[in-house]
């Protein structure tokens, strides 16, 4: 079982997101984190779905999702050539006691405080989920308040476009 | 020119051809039914549930290869519908469902009659979409009906509100499709194709492994060039009867749970499945890891999906069975100049199944009249020009077993779904499409009371269908699995139809029919002969038949193909390797 990063655009309709996470559940594949937005085509819409299965099993969550009328491609990133991101932010309980500890976490991470107050500051960082894991170990000591954490996106390095050809 | 968005509905429904629409009315839909009335093209008919309409749509599809079309209302009409779409679904049946919806306004509000139709069948469609812009209809129409019936056919559900019915709007046609996302693959590519004709000039112990999809491409008669061409056995799976003639000495019958030993026997020890059509299913398979478990498998499928998903390819093909079936003739015509298999001894073996192991039947042991006779003399007097549908359940075994099928679309079923009460209401679908053509619904006594009211509609509309209810009193298969797992103790089984209630005699002619008897086997052919004499009403036959009687061979839901039982603790595979 192995982590596989899939590039899924889609037409920008209603209902596409109830699709793919139907065709997930009702085919028993798990979903491990999904992002969805627009892209640089009004029509068009992308997510970056991260799924954990056998090699396999992925290439029926492909297939099947090549079946959902409304995706248009779909494409597996290799992560060695890819650019993957989260986002996080953690509220973190930092009364004056300890809040220049912390604030020395954040600044190792290159993450930024974008809240105080006098028993906590919220912290937000993005990168990939290794550095996101990372900056929570450091910061767990001291008392995780509250946190949330997007799904990942990513692209491909290098100038090549997934979405060639698929303009109206 | 301004019309409304129900008059652009009934003007696209003309505009693409369809003739036949099987539905009920009701506050959402009515809009549409008003120009329906007006029209002359394409003929409502009003069946007595929804359920009926879904399956009639079915029915008419396969027998016709047209694309199937019902309509119901909002809310409960449209939840009817999801069982036929489902069983559509799953046989990969071209059928397009129209259904009205609450007003754009109301929608999300929980309103009178209001279901989400559309996340509703999600999971049971090919695809469905929900109409916002009357502007919309035509298209969206032409585009459900490209969608079911291109690619692997399947149920496309169109859900219009009712003021977007009403709505003025102009109507151009034709419209212009877009759905740039479906691009089915229909050329099979080619190194493929001469892999595959390397493989089969190489197998000593070829099967080829004949699925639905074949009648679906309208590929039989390739099918059997092909299939002389190789000198390969055929085997037709339970969606593929008809594919390839009964008849010919190449076929092994029908594989799988209650297939023969022949056509179960020959994939188990087989070195190449050539799979045509066919998707791997555990009814063909019996316990995955042994089945098949020497053969290199070509598989050949219009839908990518279904390649590998259950068993492993060595030779994927994506294709329509058309061309990739006259594609696999031309290369191994090639292969085939230096030199042909030699399949004599491998047919040796397979005619020794054959022979040691016929189909057949004890009769029942109570002296009461014996099912499979009953319908091998239905098969037998009605002939292979009829069209021939079934329920689910022993009734349908008997009928996929002992009716011999040479034509393609001559028999209709639910065979992924297993939906009882398919029988019916799928037999007035065919009927209606196919007039000229006799056609018999086999069902069981338990199928049947799921969707006999659609007599009614038979009777009311002119379509004389046949029905012969395999009468054995109880929910047969069900009561086999009791019989042979639970220590024959009948939980819920009893449906008291021996008992006559409902007496179907009866309930035929309340129903508009004409309701027949037959008890015992020398009075069978004579009543067969008398409903085929009926063409002006729906004729309905009760066969009283004894409760006992078990479908054969069997392998248990589970096992591995190996044990297979030609009848019960007889284990040809097992015995033959003494283990």
């Amino acid at each position: 079982m192995t982590k596989h990063t899939l590039s899924v655009l889609v037409e920008n309709k209603p209902g596409v997101l109830a699709r793919v996470a139907g065709l997930f559940s009702r085919r028993g594949f798990n979903i491990h984190s999904l992002a969805v937005g627009p892209t640089e085509n009004p029509d068009i819409a992308r997510m970056t779905i991260v799924v954990i299965v056998a090699e396999l099993p992925l290439e029926q969550v492909t297939k099947q999702l090549n079946k959902l009328i409304h995706i248009l491609k779909i494409v597996e990133l290799d992560p060695v050539v890819a650019v993957q991101r989260e986002l996080l932010l953690v509220k973190v309980r930092a009364d004056t006691t300890v809040r220049s500890q912390v604030l020395e976490a954040v600044a190792l991470f290159r993450a930024k405080v974008v809240d105080v107050s006098p028993e906590a500051v919220t912290i937000e960082v993005t990168g990939t989920s290794d550095k996101l894991a990372a900056l929570l170990r450091m910061v767990e000591p001291f008392g995780i308040r509250e946190m949330v954490q997007s799904g990942m996106v990513a692209m491909g390095r290098g100038s090549r476009v997934i979405t060639t050809g698929l303009t109206r | 020119m301004r019309l409304t968005g129900a008059q652009a509905l009934v003007r696209s429904l003309e505009a693409l051809g369809c003739q036949a629409v099987f539905g009920i009315p009701g506050g959402t839909i009515l809009p549409a039914y008003d120009p329906l009335l007006d029209s002359t093209k394409v003929r409502h008919v009003l069946v007595r549930h929804e359920q009926g309409a879904g399956h009639a749509a079915t029915g008419y599809a396969q027998a016709t290869g047209r694309v199937g079309v019902c309509m119901a209302t909002s809310g409960p009409g449209a939840t009817n519908l999801v069982t036929p779409l489902a069983d559509a679904y799953m046989d990969s049946v071209a059928v397009v469902a129209i259904t009205g919806q609450v007003q754009r306004s109301s929608i999300g509000s929980d309103a009178f009659q209001e279901a989400d139709i559309t996340g509703i069948t999600m999971p049971v469609t090919k695809h469905n979409t929900l109409v916002k812009d009357p502007a919309e209809i035509p298209r969206a129409i032409a585009e459900a009906f490209h969608l079911a019936a291109t690619g692997r056919p399947g149920p496309v559900l169109v859900d219009i509100p009712k003021d977007v019915l009403q709505e003025l709007t102009s109507f151009v046609w034709p419209p212009e499709l877009h759905i740039p996302g479906y691009r089915p693959t229909t050329r099979p590519h080619g190194k493929q194709i001469r892999e595959a004709a390397r493989l089969i000039t190489n197998a000593r112990r070829p099967v080829l492994y004949v699925g639905g999809g074949v009648i679906k491409a309208r590929a039989t008669t390739a099918l059997r060039e092909f299939a002389e061409l190789t000198g390969a056995p055929v085997v037709t799976t339970l969606m593929a009867r008809g594919a390839f003639p009964d008849s010919h000495p190449q076929h092994l019958g029908m594989p799988g749970m209650h297939g023969t030993v022949a056509a179960v026997a020959a994939m188990q020890r087989s070195d190449l499945l050539v799979t045509l059509g066919a998707r791997f299913d555990d009814r063909v398979t019996g316990q995955l890891s042994s089945f098949a478990p020497d053969a290199k498998v070509v598989h050949a499928d219009i839908d990518p999906a279904e390649i590998s998903k259950n068993r492993q390819a060595d030779v994927p093909i994506v294709g329509d069975c058309a061309e990739v079936i006259s594609e696999l003739i031309t290369a191994v015509r090639v292969e085939f100049e230096s030199g042909r298999p030699d399949l004599a001894g491998w047919w040796r073996q397979l005619c020794n199944w054959r022979q040691t192991f016929p189909l057949g039947y004890d009769r029942p042991s109570d002296g009461m009249l014996s099912p499979q006779f009953a319908i091998e003399r239905i098969g037998a007097l009605v002939g292979p020009d009829a069209i021939y549908t079934a329920g689910v359940g022993q009734h349908q075994m008997w009928a996929a077993q002992f009716i011999r099928y040479e034509k393609p679309g001559s028999w209709i079923n639910s065979g992924g779904l297993g939906t009882m009460g398919f029988a019916v209401p799928a037999a007035m679908g065919a009927k209606l499409g196919r007039p000229d053509v006799a056609v018999w619904a086999i069902d069981g006594d338990g199928s049947f009371q799921m969707t006999n009211q659609e007599l009614a509609t038979c009777a009311i509309e002119n379509i004389p269908i046949k029905v012969a209810v395999i009468n054995n009193g109880s929910l047969g298969m069900v009561r086999q699995w009791q019989n042979l797992f639970y220590s024959e103790r009948y939980s819920q089984t009893d449906l008291g139809t021996h008992l006559r209630v409902p007496d179907f005699v009866k309930l035929a002619e309340a129903l508009g029919c004409v309701g027949l008897r037959c008890e015992a086997e020398p009075d069978v052919d004579r009543v067969v002969e008398r409903a085929m004499e009926i063409d002006n009403r729906p004729v309905v036959i009760d066969f009283v038949v004894g409760k006992d009687a078990q479908v054969w061979p069997m392998v248990a839901a589970g096992h591995g193909n190996d044990r297979i039982m030609s009848a019960r603790d007889i284990r040809p595979l097992f015995d033959e390797d003494g283990s």
